[in-house]
């Protein structure tokens, strides 16, 4: 249908707790891109937009994705665009300049190297910078308070949580019995610090049966924000969430990929959503068990849109986080005809 | 010749930097009175009291400016353990972080509370401030929440508004180069200059890139280049600055070794700042092989060869 936009391929690199490459990441990206453009029958020149996240946070240094172009090999000169947060906010960019008719095809990826610096305080640095910043909180003790909240309500359990970082293949008693990281959350609950790099190429409705033989079209996509302050938002569900996935019609849901880089959060926007038993959550693993800065949200949207290609699912939802304790929210719903 | 596989070089990274940030009216208040050890809040649109104050009503974005004095003792809503205090936080021992709703509030604050043991800790457990001994203006005024059963001190406090805050962010990096930057460096510390050429356009990249710009593949032929060149273009620095190490003028040149295809930044000194021109022909000046190391500063600088300029036209497509 004209207007319409889809996801027409997904690549991402091995999920590593380190890679030797540079601080910027581009040598993840160069085996990324020729995996898509492999399968997707595509060259460079066939691309009409690229938009990336990533954050200079990680590398240490300033303009840090510029040097991430050279993977592209931006010659001659491309259409391109960056935000400073996961991945599947470029990809709203550039879901935006293909419902334009600007352009037919887009190609966006997210990668970070979060191994080069200490994630948990460089995470510090997106809470509020003249209150909060500067005690450093960090990521994981955060996390730590929203899923004490939960468990004090009853809205899950310790074994619940170590059930979803578990997914059937792992012993929970024995996870369990572990020492908590910051209490009450243990190792397990913690997405893993992650090198990695997602990518997905969008078509338009011209373009995308030519370069898929079922694309993922996107029937809605959504993003909403709530306050900085933690401590006036109600940290046990995630208003921004339901906001976003009411707006992009997230009805009839077989199986959704959801961003959660702590295992209460997987329950939290299950619940929030409302998904059902009989939805299959995370089939990918999800964030807890890989968890590339920047890109994991974008790899949340091929993971779900692969199932679709693969025939595995028709309608399917995927979800990307940004900001501490799902601050703000995308929501996705993809479907195959 | 190919290159082959080394680990590569990397060095600790750490930046730092003390942000200055003005506070504006709401924030500044707040600071200001944090330092009397006092704390407001204050009243949103829809008459909660929001502690830390807010600008905006987070609902309806109206500006807000009735300020509130609340509590110093309050009541713990939710907590975690940190067993392993990291640089910067507010205790360097077992600490728990906790969300704090003050008496007369009606959200809460994040802060640490120095209880001693997670099993001193729980929801809607009362704790109070404990003011920090030298107060400047901010939430550092604050050194963190104790139980109210802990032995209270005196602190004394002093005057001035308050209108800004100094927050020191230093991060440390393990920055690590590509395996063929890394070439390069290494045969620096050889007095060697490798590049790599890229295997589609032939262009020979030094430093080398871990992908060709152009073409976006990794570059794999190493090739070992003269340490001599031509200046590109160049400047001449007359403007003094902190740091600087030379004194000015002098010149700062583009130079293009024999058979690169980029020009590197460096230095042309050894004649007259004047009499550097685009097309000079230049050789590398090295410093005493026992200084030397991985790093291009091996070359202390360039220097006029006196053989006749290259024509324009060889490097004008290198400008």
């Amino acid at each position: 249908m004209a207007g319409e936009v889809a996801v027409v391929g997904f690549a991402q690199a091995p999920n590593v707790r380190r890679t030797h490459g540079t601080t910027n990441g581009v040598e993840m990206l160069v085996p990324v891109f020729a995996e898509l453009l492999a399968a997707t029958g595509l060259s460079k020149r066939d691309i009409g937009f690229w938009c990336s996240g990533s954050s200079d946070y990680l590398a240490g240094r300033a303009f840090s994705f510029i040097a991430a172009v050279d993977a592209i090999g931006a010659w001659p000169p491309i259409a391109e665009s960056h935000v400073e947060m996961d991945a599947a906010w470029a990809l709203y960019e550039a879901w935006v300049k293909i419902r334009t008719g600007e352009v037919d095809t887009a190609l966006v990826y997210g990668f970070g190297k979060s191994s080069a610096g200490d994630l948990r305080r460089v995470l510090a640095l997106q809470l509020d910078p003249y209150l909060v910043a500067p005690l450093w909180p960090d990521s994981v003790g955060v996390a730590g308070l929203q899923a004490r909240l939960g468990l004090a309500a009853g809205l899950w359990t310790q074994r619940q949580m170590a059930e979803v970082a578990a997914r059937g293949q792992r012993d929970v008693d024995e996870l369990l019995a572990r020492p908590y990281v910051a209490d009450p959350l243990r190792a397990h609950d913690c997405a893993p610090i992650t090198d990695g790099a997602a990518a997905v190429v969008l078509a338009s409705a011209e373009r995308a049966g030519e370069l898929c033989a079922r694309p993922a079209w996107i029937t809605g996509i959504e993003h909403r924000v709530e306050t900085p302050n933690l401590g006036a938002r109600d940290l046990t569900t995630s208003p921004s969430t339901v906001a976003a996935a009411e707006a992009a019609g997230a009805e009839g849901i077989e199986l959704a990929e959801l961003h959660a880089p702590f295992s209460h959060q997987e329950i939290l926007l299950r619940q929030a959503l409302g998904l059902g038993e009989r939805v299959r959550v995370n089939p990918s693993g999800g964030a807890l068990a890989g968890n590339p800065m920047f890109a994991a949200g974008l790899a949340r949207i091929g993971e779900a849109a692969s199932r679709i290609h693969s025939g595995a699912a028709g309608r399917v939802l995927a979800h990307a986080t940004s900001g501490p304790l799902l601050q703000q929210n995308l929501v996705c719903v993809m479907e195959g005809r | 010749m190919v290159t082959s596989i080394s680990e590569p070089l990397s060095a600790p990274l750490d930046v730092g930097f003390d942000y200055t940030r003005s506070l504006g009216p709401v924030l500044g208040r707040f600071a200001t009175e944090l330092r009397e050890h006092r704390v407001l809040g204050v009243r949103g649109s829809d008459g909660r009291v929001h502690v830390p104050p807010v600008e905006y009503d987070p609902v309806t974005a109206q500006p807000l400016t009735e300020f509130v004095q609340v509590g110093t003792e309050g009541t713990v809503t939710t907590w975690s353990w940190i067993p392993e205090p990291l640089a910067g936080q507010p205790l360097q021992r077992p600490f728990a972080w906790a969300l704090i709703k003050l008496d007369g509030a009606d959200t809460a604050l994040l802060h640490a509370v120095d209880a001693g043991s997670p099993q001193a800790m729980a929801i809607g457990m009362r704790v109070r401030v404990r003011w920090t001994a030298e107060p400047v203006g901010g939430i550092r005024d604050i050194e963190c929440f104790e139980p109210l059963d802990a032995p209270e001190r005196a602190v004394a406090a002093t005057p001035e508004p308050v209108t800004m805050i100094t927050s020191p962010v230093h991060l440390r990096y393990l920055h690590s180069a590509s395996p063929e930057e890394s070439r390069y460096l290494r045969g620096l510390a050889e007095g060697r200059l490798l590049g790599q050429r890229c295997p589609a356009c032939g262009k020979v990249y030094v430093p080398p890139r871990p992908a060709c710009p152009t073409d976006g593949v990794p570059t794999e032929d190493e090739v070992e280049l003269p340490d001599r060149g031509v200046v590109t273009t160049f400047c001449v620095v007359n403007v003094p600055f902190l740091g600087q190490r030379i004194k000015p003028p002098y010149v700062a040149a583009y130079v293009l070794l024999d058979g690169a295809d980029i020009a590197f930044l460096h230095l042309v000194l050894g004649c007259a700042a004047e009499e550097v021109r685009m097309g000079m022909r230049v050789r590398a000046v090295w410093r005493p092989r026992e200084s030397w190391g991985t790093t291009l500063e091996n070359i202390d600088h360039f220097a006029p060869t006196g053989e006749p300029d290259a024509p324009y036209e060889s490097f004008a497509q290198h400008l």
